[in-house]
């Protein structure tokens, strides 16, 4: 497959193949990152996802929240499934924990932004 | 109601943030931030999404929380911030009015004032789409808002027009929401977006960018009902034959931002036409000395890093200006854009220390150099592998190259392609 790497504005084109023995044909990439990525991308490619929540009592109406780490891509619909009919309380701080473990992803939902009581 | 400070800042998003505590940093004490909202951190606290400090903490973060760092210094300083407060005129001699429920019209009397009032999204109006005036349309900024901030979901089916950095997050971001984005369409041949969010957000989940096309018409009367796409030539006018009908409920504009310069022009502040910002020298001085400018009111920026570097400046700028450090018309030397950069900023300097510059190009181009030159010799340069318009560079200049310089010389900033004869522009 190929794919252009985002990790730097370089933006190399890269193109990967299952080869012998289990291993990777990688070619095109500018460095070793740029290889570690398209392995990652090729083999199960994770993202970061954000979204946001609505709050009871707080000065906000919404509290806009990501994951504390990647997870894979193709988890991130049924993550956001069980952020939906969710209300959490006011306060709320940033890196609060709203859901731990999401979709067994073992990452949590976290804060990213703080919410007061009012 | 009338005061004095030391600094008054314009804004108080990223740019006006950065601005003010640098402006502390630099042992001004008397500093004012206005801002007309009910919250500190401008446009930050809509973007939710991840990709923001990369640069500056060297790490990932969203929006708000890249804000709330720079907030939280803030309060620390003890910075007077005037939330809800909204500045109408600024004069020449730095008297600011300003409005607010509480103190009705306030007069500020400031020795330097900083602007930092970002920018504002290009609407329909500046495209002049024809068709009825059916709800449905919006700019992605206002679905931003809609969607993160107000928790309102705008429609169900989606065509989004330009591949501006917002419109693909958006595409993301309504996906995510449970809609339909059925495709982007970019009138140029290039996106105007960063290559990780066409991936990360078109790639990712098989929404078409369909390059050198655009929305020629909008139907429906009381809500949108579908659009007509078609593809452009090389001049940009639509393809005769090409024409595609394309059903959905809303549409969003990602057509570019435009600095927001009223207020600037008002107090005097000469601007440059391709920017849309001010003119301004290495500390972001603008053409009225004591009126400084950064961020997104300044030229439009991609990274909000870039945002708070530039903002950094405009401290030492205020600093020096208001201890009479400041030069003089006849003491700058100009900066032109030369062939393949579309701007540069700032476009005059002093150069008593090194300088970084800004610039975006008019193209695409691959494997070549940019070279800042004096007509006879090559001052700075640097290698880029590619240069899009989607992408502001930055090359440094340092200060020891300007001696021997004249200051009746022009200085210009070029693409060079490594085959110095194939000066063709690739696309
Ligand atoms: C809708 C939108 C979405 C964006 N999304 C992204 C993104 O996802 N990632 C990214 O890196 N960049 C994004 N940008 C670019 C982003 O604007 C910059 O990165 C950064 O926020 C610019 O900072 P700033 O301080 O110059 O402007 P802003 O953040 O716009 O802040 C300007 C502030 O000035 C205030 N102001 C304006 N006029 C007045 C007045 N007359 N009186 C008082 N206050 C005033 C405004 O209320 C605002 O708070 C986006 C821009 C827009 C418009
Ligand atoms: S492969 Fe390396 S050099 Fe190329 S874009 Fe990726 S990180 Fe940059």
């Amino acid at each position: 497959m190929q794919l252009i790497c985002i990790l730097c504005p370089r933006g190399c084109h890269i193109q990967i193949h299952p080869g012998k023995n289990g291993e990777w044909e990688v070619e095109g990439h500018g460095c070793k990152r740029g290889r570690d990525y398209a392995i990652q991308e090729a083999a199960c490619p994770l993202r970061v996802f954000t979204t946001s929540l609505w709050v009871d009592g707080g000065a906000h109406r919404l509290v806009s929240a990501r994951t504390d780490r990647s997870i894979p891509k193709d988890k991130i619909i049924e993550s956001l499934k069980l952020t939906k009919g969710l209300t959490v309380k006011a306060p709320i701080d940033i890196g609060d924990v709203l859901i731990k473990n999401i979709a067994g992803t073992g990452a949590n939902l976290v804060a990213t932004r703080k919410v007061d009581r009012i | 109601m009338s005061v004095k400070t030391e600094v008054a800042i314009i804004g108080g998003g990223p740019a006006g943030l950065a601005a003010a505590l640098s402006c502390y940093r630099h042992g001004i004490r008397n500093i004012m931030i206005l801002e007309r909202d009910e919250h500190l951190g401008g446009i930050l606290q809509q973007c939710i999404h991840n990709g923001f400090g990369l640069h500056w903490f060297g790490e990932e973060l969203t929006g708000p929380e890249y804000a709330q760092r720079f907030i939280d210094e803030i309060r620390k300083t003890g910075i007077s911030c005037l939330l809800n407060t909204m500045v109408i005129e600024i004069k020449e001699d730095k008297t600011i009015y300003a409005v607010n429920s509480r103190n009705g019209l306030m007069e500020i009397k400031a020795n330097a004032v900083i602007l930092a009032m970002g920018c504002r999204e290009r609407t329909r109006g500046a495209l002049r789409i024809p068709g009825g005036r059916p709800a449905g349309v919006y700019t992605a900024g206002m679905a931003q808002r809609l969607i993160n901030i107000e928790g309102y979901m705008p429609g169900r089916e989606v065509v989004i027009l330009g591949s501006g950095d917002i419109g693909l997050i958006m595409a993301r971001r309504l996906t995510w929401e449970g809609a339909r984005v059925k495709m982007v369409c970019e009138i140029m041949p290039y996106s105007t977006g960063l290559i990780r969010n066409v991936r990360q957000c078109l790639d990712d989940y098989g929404i078409p960018l369909k390059y050198n096309h655009t929305v020629i018409r909008i139907h429906g009367k009381e809500r949108l009902q579908g659009v007509t796409v078609a593809r452009v030539d090389d001049k940009r006018n639509p393809i005769k034959g090409t024409e595609e009908y394309v059903s959905c409920d809303t549409l969003l504009l990602s057509v570019g931002l435009i600095p927001e310069n009223e207020l600037s022009e008002g107090a005097g502040v000469k601007l440059d036409p391709i920017t849309g910002g001010p003119i301004v020298d290495e500390f972001r001085q603008t053409s009225v000395p004591g009126i400084f400018s950064c961020g997104n009111v300044l030229h439009v920026h991609d990274l909000v890093d870039y945002v708070s570097k530039e903002a950094e400046i405009t401290g030492e700028g205020a600093y020096r200006y208001i201890n009479g450090r400041s030069p003089s018309d006849s003491d700058y030397l100009q900066v032109i854009p030369g062939k393949g950069i579309r701007y540069v900023v700032p476009q005059r300097i002093y150069g008593d220390s090194d300088v970084e510059f800004y610039f975006r190009s008019n193209g695409i181009y691959k494997d070549g150099t940019v070279e800042l030159t004096d007509g006879e010799k090559v001052l700075a340069s640097k290698r880029l592998m590619r240069m899009v318009p989607g992408q502001m560079e930055r090359l440094i200049l340092k200060r020891e190259l300007l001696t021997g310089v004249s200051k009746t010389k022009k200085l210009q900033l070029r693409w060079r392609n490594r085959n110095e004869e194939d000066d063709a522009e690739c696309s």
